[in-house]
Formats: structure tokens, sequence, C-alpha cells
């Protein structure tokens, strides 16, 4: 049964909704590189890169910005 | 219980004092404005404890209201015609989203041309918007509607919002004798409100979704099965209403039907008038009588069928106009019983509709026509 | 400078890939906590964040139309009022829900004082809809609605100043934001939260799908944008004008127009005439 005014109590639900399928290339992160300047973690769209710089496959849709904004070039995007 | 002698406006405020809404967004307009005085001026003198929001439009009056329900606390808004239309979006919003406000509408004209006076064409066209709604014939109804109109509304089985409507002038200007309920009274009949959802910090919830063609019917349906459920909920809440108030309401008013050979029908102020030529016409030895709609919506179409169809002809009066089809209320008799059925479009833009107009609809009734009449219209100006 | 690394809007949203907007409302619940109420327009955030039965919200949301968002903020915030509850209201609006339908609404939620911040997150074009003209679409923009042709080298009006306008309601604090500078974003988010009355965030967000660029460049346009002088990151504090960026070296207005589709039909002289514009705004304002 759709609820009383299509209000929706499962805060965060979307994650429901695995949009790492979107992608068609992938962030692979060298974690030797990264200085831990925080910016992959901060510019993604999807907030799929946590803290201790892990992405997220089942979310990231592969736009790319956490590599295009890496100051050392620790991201690369491959194919997958 | 106190007596006084009120407005149907200062008797809306004095409701609305007694239902302690937190919220109340309002705009003013007239024949309205007196009812967002009142409650400013009960805000101002700490005797409503309400946080009163002085809106720029009724657009944003009403969208502040839903946002306040949203967040979880008992609202009110009031208003009239443009600013009823300039609503529209936000009532079809607020039904949807289940958001049991309530709304006093002072029945004025549409423009154009612009009228500032009376007739039903405001909140009839909102008819399909989901709010219930309840037609005061005077002061003690429009009081009582309001308080009936809470009850009904945040029940956990209806969540729909309500509007109150009562005439322009007729009503909002008319000073009547009426009994005002005592807080404890009050108390006893509206329970504090209970939110079914809301914007709650320690337990997150989203309002007012974005839904695909795989909910948006269902979504719907249920605010149908909630307005036809809404019917037991206004015959529990009026018995109740009459336990603590003695005053007793359904959702239709039967006036000397039983032996009627015409019934007339109507809704709001002008059911006085019809009442008092229905005495005379009785005396006279006319078998003439009232079908009062006081809910219309929900459309209490079994009562109408069971008081309408036992051979009696029916005048159904309208002071509303779909073009090209006749008045609404009338259509929706038509639709709904198989009776001898007869439309008279009267009291536009304040016309008034004379005990000479409504003796005019039994004679025509009786001796028919057109299906649909306009009565009073001058002949040297049409 | 501390960023919280707490989400509060989750992954799983329907935005496209390299959406600027999601990274304002991520970087703005990051400074604003938990305990927030937020209200969106009608638009693109809306429909990409609760696509029934889901949400991406993990803070209380409410949505109803798309030009009321500041009025249903001040219910919202009024009714938390009215029951002693303190979390911080917040509306996100698009710049067509901001500047062209929805300004009534937020000049009078402006005007009344209401203890709530107002973000409107400026992709300068009706997104959702398919790319039309908002009153936020810069001058040589085309879009679907103010499209470049033989007799049209696309939309004709500068920007509107929204920002000014709020200014001028003499509201505690305006600000002007860049998803691109996202310390100075947060700073300005929690300067907002920190005051006690109305808060207007103008959020300057690069759209892939309707400026037309590739998705990674979102973070790269927005600051071309400012590193032109096309977008100038300032805040007015109690009337108090500051610029909060300067760039070292202003990059030529080229740099930012020839890196969208948006602009690439335009030639030379009706560049140079953009950045004539810029030019004379980045004098008025020493940048």
């Amino acid at each position: 049964m759709v609820n009383i005014g299509a209000c929706v109590k499962e805060p965060g639900s979307t994650r429901n909704n695995k949009t790492g399928s979107w992608r068609t290339f992938k962030p692979i992160l060298d974690k030797d590189k990264c200085i831990d300047c925080e910016n992959c973690v901060l510019f993604c769209p999807e907030g799929c890169i946590n803290k201790d710089y892990d992405i997220d496959y089942d979310y990231c849709k592969g736009c790319g910005i956490c590599a295009e904004e890496c100051p050392v070039k620790a991201i690369k995007m491959e194919r997958g | 219980m106190v007596k006084k002698v009120f407005t149907s406006n200062r008797a809306v405020a004095e409701a609305v004092k007694l239902a302690k809404p937190q919220v109340v967004p309002v705009y003013p307009i007239t024949p309205q404005t007196t009812i967002s005085e009142y409650l400013a001026q009960f805000v101002a003198d700490g005797d409503l404890k309400a946080e009163y929001i002085r809106v720029e439009s009724e657009h944003s009056a009403i969208s502040a209201a839903l946002g306040a329900s949203g967040a979880g606390v008992r609202v009110f808004s009031a208003t009239s015609s443009q600013g009823l239309a300039l609503m529209h979006e936000i009532l079809f919003a607020a039904a949807g989203m289940r958001s049991p406000i309530v709304l006093v509408d002072a029945n004025r004209a549409l423009s154009a041309p612009l009228s500032i006076w009376n007739d039903q064409q405001d909140t009839i066209s909102e008819r399909d918007s989901g709010w219930l709604q309840i037609y005061a014939e005077n002061a003690q109804e429009a009081l009582d509607a309001v308080l009936i109109a809470y009850r009904v509304a945040e029940d956990r089985d209806v969540l729909l919002p309500c509007m109150v409507c009562i005439d322009g002038y007729f009503l909002t200007h008319t000073v009547e004798p009426l009994e005002v309920p005592t807080q404890e009274e009050v108390d006893r009949f509206l329970p504090s409100y209970n939110p079914y959802a809301f914007l709650d910090t320690e337990n997150p919830m989203s309002i007012g979704t974005f839904t695909d063609p795989n909910y948006y019917m269902e979504a719907r349906y249920a605010i149908e099965v909630a307005m036809e459920k809404s019917k037991e909920v206004l015959a529990k809440a009026n018995k109740e209403f009459a336990e603590i108030f003695g005053r007793e309401y359904d959702l239709v008013e039967k006036y000397r039907c039983d032996d009627a050979e015409i019934i007339i029908v109507a809704m709001g102020s002008v059911c006085g008038t019809i009442k008092d030529v229905i005495d005379s016409l009785r005396e006279e030895g006319e078998k003439v009588g009232l079908l009062k709609i006081r809910v219309f919506r929900p459309f209490p179409r079994e009562q109408i069928k069971e008081v309408l169809e036992n051979g009696s002809k029916v005048a159904v009066i309208d002071k509303n106009i779909s073009f090209g089809m006749g008045g609404v209320l009338y259509s929706n008799i038509k639709a709904k019983t198989n009776a001898d059925v007869y439309g008279f479009i009267a009291g536009l833009g304040g016309r008034d509709i004379t005990t000479e107009y409504v003796r005019e609809i039994v004679e025509k009734t009786k001796n028919p026509s057109r299906e649909i009449e306009w009565i009073g219209l001058k002949k040297e100006e049409v | 400078m501390e960023i919280s690394e707490k989400e509060f809007l989750a992954p799983g949203h329907r935005a496209c890939a390299g959406c600027g907007a999601t990274i304002g409302v991520r970087l703005a619940l990051k400074a604003l906590g938990k305990n927030t109420v937020a209200v969106s327009a009608t638009g693109c955030l809306e429909v990409i964040t609760t696509p029934y039965p889901e949400t991406a919200w993990d803070i209380p949301w409410i949505h109803v139309a798309f030009e009321n968002a500041a009025a249903v903020a001040s219910g919202v915030e009024r009714a938390l009022k009215s029951q002693g509850k303190d979390a911080q209201v917040v509306a996100f609006a698009g710049d067509g829900g901001t500047a062209d339908i929805g300004l009534q609404a937020l000049s009078g939620a402006m005007e009344r004082g209401h203890n709530l911040i107002y973000i409107c997150y400026d992709n300068e074009a009706y997104m959702n809809t398919g790319v039309q003209r908002s009153g936020a679409t810069p001058y040589g923009a085309s879009t679907t609605t103010s499209p470049h042709g033989k007799e049209s080298f696309g939309e004709d009006k500068p920007k509107k100043n929204i920002p000014m306008i709020m200014a001028a309601h003499g509201v505690p604090y305006v600000a002007t934001a860049s998803i691109s500078y996202p310390e100075d974003f947060i700073k300005k988010v929690q300067k907002a939260k920190d005051i006690d009355g109305p808060a207007y965030i103008h959020l300057h967000q690069p759209c892939t799908t309707g400026w037309g660029y590739d998705p990674s460049k979102t973070i790269e346009l927005g600051r071309l944008a400012v590193e032109t002088g096309s977008w100038i990151l300032y805040e007015i504090e109690d009337g108090d004008f500051h610029v909060t960026y300067r760039p070292a070296e202003r990059k030529v207005v080229d740099e930012y127009l020839l890196a969208q589709k948006r602009f690439k039909h335009l030639n030379e002289e009706e560049r140079n005439r953009i950045q004539k514009n810029v030019d004379a705004i980045c004098t008025e304002f020493k940048i």
C-alpha cells in the first residue's frame, strides 16, 4: 500500500538503487600516490568516497570528477 | 456556553481561538478580512498562542500552512474568491499530502467582471481538489463547522483538508445571535492534534515526494477512499458534537420534505430564505420542502437519493455556473438520482435571492419549460 | 578547515553523472548537520532525490511546489518555533524557482525575517525540463528557448542579480558561492546558520547536461567562472560587503566560454562584448 500522502519514512533509502550500473569508466585510486587532500571526497556528486578514500562502486556513476580534481593524478579512469 | 451576537467572521475567529491552531498564515481579502483582523488581535492580546504569519499572498498563505502542517502542528487559514483561486495549485497538494488544514472561505464571486459580492463559484470550482467542503447557513453553523472540520480532517481515517464555506456579506458581515462554547467543552470534543507524518529531526522522513506511474494512481485512490470514509467520521463527530454542545448536524438537512411534492435543494445562507418561503407556501397549501446540502464534499449521495427519489420534483439552486453545463450542484444531483430535477442559476455576484425569486423557482418547477433557468436576470440588461 | 565527514544526502539518487547540484547540497548539509529540516522547490534536486518509495535525504525534508519553497519554509520555521524546536530550516531552490517563479514568495519570506537559510542552486537555466532560459541565464547563452540562430546570438539579457535584490531586503546575511570553492561555501553556510534571521546564499553550480561539457569538468567549469571574473564570490554581513575570494590573476573569459557548448556559437565580437561586461563588473568589485 502506498504510504499516506506518498511520504517516505526510510531516510537515505535511495541506497537501494545501485547507480554503479550507470558507469562506463571506473575511477581507480593509487593510494600510494594519494596526498590526503580530500578533493575527491568533497567533490563526488554521489558522496560515495569515504574518509579512507575507498570508492563505493555500488554507487559511483563514473563521472570522473575525482580523477579530474586529483592534484597528483592518483586516480585513473578505466573501462569497467 | 455564552450567548453572543456576532457576524460569521467573528464566529469563525472565536472557533479558531477555541481550536488553538499553532500557526496561522493569512492574507486579507474582502469579505474575509475581518477574520484575519480578529485573529491578529487575539494573537496580539495573547488570547491565541499562535504564530501569525503575515504572508504576501494567498499562494504563500496556503504554502506556509502546508509547511507548518508538515512540521506537525494544527494550522488555520482563511480566504475568499480570487484568493482561493490563487491557492488552487496548493489546495490539490494539501489534499495529496494528506494535510488536515482547516480553511474558511468567505464565498465571493470570481472575476471578471470584478465583484466583491457573494456567490459560491470560488469554492465550487475547487470541488475536485480533495478537500472536504462544509457550507454554513448561519453564524452558529459557521462556528460549529470549524470545530467539526478539525475533528474530521485530523482523524487518522481521513487526513484530508477541510474547507468551511460561508457566504460573503450575507454571513460574513451580518450579526446574528449564537452560542459560543467554552474552552472546556471544545477540548472535550477536539483532542490535541497528533500528526501522522511530520518533519522530525529524530525520525527523518520525506514529505511531498515524486511518484512515477507505478504509484501515483494508488496515492490518488487513497484520497478517494479517505473521502468516502469521512462520511462515517463526520457522522460520528456530529453525534458527539450533539452530545456535548446540544446542536445536531448531518451531512444534509431535511426541512419539511416528508410529504413534499417539490423539494428545493440549496447550500449556504439562502437556505434561511427558502425555509421562510416554504413556511408561507405550506400555509397556502403547497407541499414544498428543502434539502439543504451542508456537506458538499464528500457528496452525501445516499441521503440525497433517499430524500429525492420519493416522486417529488426537484429544484436545485446554484450560486455558480459551469458554462455550457448548468449549475454544479444541479449536475451532481442529477448524476446521482433518478428524480425529476430542474436547475436554477441564481444569486451570482451578490444578486439577492429574494422570497419572490424562490416562489418563482417553485412555480417554474411545477410548470417546467427548460431544464436550466437563470433566475433574477434583468431583462433590460440581457 | 575541518569539514564534517558526515553525509546527509545518500547515494543512489538519480542525478546525472557529474551533477553540480548534489555536490552543493552535500557540502551545505555537512555545514548544517543533523539538526536540520530541508525544504525543496520543484526542480532537478527534488525529482532526483525523492523518487517514491525512496528518498536520498537523511534529514527531514518537504516539497510542495515550484514557486513556494520560501513560503513553505516560512511555515515550517514558525511551526518548529511554536513547538520550541531549534532545528535549522534550509530551503533549496534552483535559479528558476528563485529568480523567476519563486521570487515573490522569497521576497516575502526574507522581508518577514524568518530564521531560515535559502540556498539557490544556480545552474543558469531550467535544467529539469530540458534547458530553457531563466532570468538567471547569462548573456550569450544558447538555451532551448533562447536559441542562437541566423537572427539570434542566444540570450540577449544579462543575468538577473538576485543576491543584490536580496541584499536590498536588508537581511542580515547574503552571500554568493561556488561549489568549486567548498571551504568558502561551507564557511558561508556556517555563518548563515549562526545568524538569527534570514540568510540567502546564491550558489553557482555548473550543469554538465545544460551547459554542454564532459561530466568530469563540473568543478573545473565552476572554477573557471570564478577565475575569469564571470562569477564573483562575496558576502554581505549586516550590510557590510566584502569579496571573499580574488583570483590571483584574472583569466580571459574565453577560457570559460569556449569550454561550454552553450557559448560555442558566439563569434569573437560577441565574446569580446562579454569580456567587456565582465571587466566592468570586476573593476567595480576591484577584482
